[in-house]
């Protein structure tokens, strides 16, 4: 895979999972009180990938990433996370892999009785063993990433829902994992906003060659992030030049009836054939 | 509304049994492991003891002197009027004091807990802190549990005091009787059984209603509905358990203590 030059001036440095990989599925099946909604997935998200997770409302994207990690646990099948198998571990030893795995919820569930500064650095206060002063200047070097430094004081509900998903993308972010889950990133969210947040995952995909799953239901947004990458030097988001194809680690899979219809890149999606997809895309 | 058949019912108490049972047992294993959150503990003892102290003095103080006017008529029959300090302390120190103060204590936390658990579920907060490399039991049913059991403790000896305070204000002034005499024959009454159960209730009283709590919290399905649902169970469970558990606990300490 060849990429921009601009977006690869940093060998990625990445401890190896299985494979090479950061996440794998293999034959996963789950349902919910004998309503199947996953029934045989199978995907790998490679190392320093992003990849974009497609489906009507109640498809399972979300039960997808709380399987990855290890927040649910499937009626069949193995799930890989850096090489571990998250269905066969203790709960006490998920929370050490979960340190590895940012995820931003759907509804960005922040801590409502805490102020965003100390959502934010809810995991390093946790993980213990950073001066009061390091842990600061890391909250407002996150914060200062999704623009939000001046909210250091407010609570949650202070906060627009746009406002609120970055906060989560910086509590995310804070301790810079491995992987990233981002569930429904841009969902009811304006625009503007839309962008702002999309420009942040190509920041996180590029900058920081974070392996990613993204459950989307805007397709416009997916393939924004497929089209464009990061400039570190101009500091924000550029289209790739014309003529190029998949030169950025984007991918996509798309679900229906709890399998995976779909599994490949913008231009091979943007080629189907399958009347289901077509339909989905148009 | 949709008929579920007793075996399925059965299967479905048995498995919430267990796991009330086992979120029991962590909320004590944790105490013996890292991390300990002693800030988190000390925040709760506050919003447990400081919040309910009045309510519990109040309720002790009325019940008490409620107590010796009862007590009175009673033993105005026999002529044995002075008995009255006695009477009274047994009756808090042994039985009214820990169940009072346990009760008050379930209406008042019990329910907090639940719906301040069971909005963070239905809100996905706790499932954010479990990805977040957190243990919610750790950081939020330990404590509850922990600081509750103290601050009942000190609650129910707080409260005891107020209940035979009530108990002399009825005594002395309705009734006329010596102070001091009150207080000579309620302090000489209570032997080491007495107080050894009064102490031992809000122990167990205090697990109950901080496990029970954090169960309901925890096990919330459905909502804002849903948490309001879990809000009055855990109230009506802890408050039913507390007078069950009491019987058997005045029983097993009688028995063991001969
Ligand atoms: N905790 C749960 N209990 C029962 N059913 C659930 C639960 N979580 C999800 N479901 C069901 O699983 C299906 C998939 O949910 P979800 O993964 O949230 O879908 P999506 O994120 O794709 O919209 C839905 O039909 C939903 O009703
Ligand atoms: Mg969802």
């Amino acid at each position: 895979m060849a990429y921009p030059p601009t977006v690869f001036e940093r060998a990625p440095v990445r401890r190896a999972g299985a494979e090479g990989n950061a996440v794998v599925f293999e034959d996963v099946a789950m349902s919910f009180e004998s309503n199947p909604v996953l029934d045989g997935i199978s995907f790998r998200l490679a190392l320093g990938e992003t990849k974009a997770i497609f489906g009507v409302a109640g498809a399972g994207k979300s039960t997808i990433l709380k399987l990855t990690l290890g927040l649910l646990k499937p009626d069949q099948g193995q799930i890989y996370v850096l090489g571990q198998d998250v269905t066969q571990m203790e709960e006490e030893d998920l929370f050490e892999l979960r340190r590895k795995i940012g995820i931003v919820f759907q509804e960005s569930a922040l801590f409502d009785s805490l102020t965003v500064r100390e959502n934010v650095a809810f995991r390093l206060m946790e993980e213990g063993g950073t001066s009061e002063d390091e842990i600061e200047q890391r909250v407002r070097e996150s914060l200062r990433f999704v623009e939000l430094e001046h909210t250091l004081d407010m609570f949650p509900v202070e906060l627009s829902g746009g406002m609120r998903r970055r906060v989560a993308i910086a509590r995310a972010i804070i301790t810079q994992p491995e992987v990233l889950l981002y569930d429904s990133p841009t969902g009811g969210l304006d625009p503007v906003t839309s962008t702002t947040i999309v420009e942040l995952i190509v920041k996180q995909r590029d900058v920081y060659k974070t392996s990613s799953l993204l459950v989307s239901h805007r397709l416009q947004d997916a393939f924004t992030m497929a089209t464009h990458y990061f400039d570190r030097r101009e500091n924000r988001m550029k289209p790739l030049p014309p003529g190029s194809r998949t030169e950025v680690p984007m991918n996509f899979i798309v679900l229906r009836d709890g399998k995976v219809i779909f599994n490949g890149d913008a231009h091979e999606l943007a080629q189907s054939k399958d009347e289901y997809i077509r339909e989905y895309i148009s | 509304m949709e008929l579920i058949s007793p075996t399925e019912l059965a299967k479905e108490k048995v498995v919430s049994v267990q796991h009330y049972t086992f979120l029991a047992w962590r909320s004590v294993a944790n105490l013996f492991r890292t991390p300990r959150y002693w800030t988190d503990m000390i925040q709760q003892a506050d919003l447990i003891g400081f919040g309910s102290l009045p309510i519990v003095l109040a309720a002790c103080f009325f019940t008490g002197a409620a107590l010796a006017l009862n007590s009175a008529t009673t033993l105005s029959r026999f002529g044995a009027l002075s008995l009255i300090g006695q009477l009274v302390s047994l009756g808090i120190v042994r039985e009214l004091g820990p169940v009072l103060s346990g009760l008050v204590v379930a209406g008042r936390n019990s329910s907090g807990m639940a719906s301040e658990l069971g909005s963070m579920i239905v809100t996905e907060q706790i499932d954010a802190m479990r990805a977040l490399g957190t243990d919610p039991m750790k950081k939020l049913v330990t404590p509850r549990v922990a600081s509750t059991v103290i601050m009942l403790f000190f609650l129910t000896i707080l409260g005891d005091l107020l209940g035979l305070i009530g108990g002399n204000v009825v005594a002395s002034l309705l009734l006329g009787l010596d102070s001091h005499q009150y207080w000579s024959n309620a302090w000489q009454t209570l032997v080491f059984e007495d107080v050894f159960m009064g102490l031992v209730k809000p122990l167990v009283f205090g697990f109950i209603i901080a496990t029970i709590g954090c169960y309901y919290g925890l096990t919330t399905r459905g909502g804002t509905q849903g948490v309001g649902r879990s809000t009055t169970e855990a109230v009506v469970a802890s408050m039913i358990l507390i007078i069950v558990v009491d019987v058997f606990v005045t029983r097993l300490l009688m028995i063991l203590l001969g």
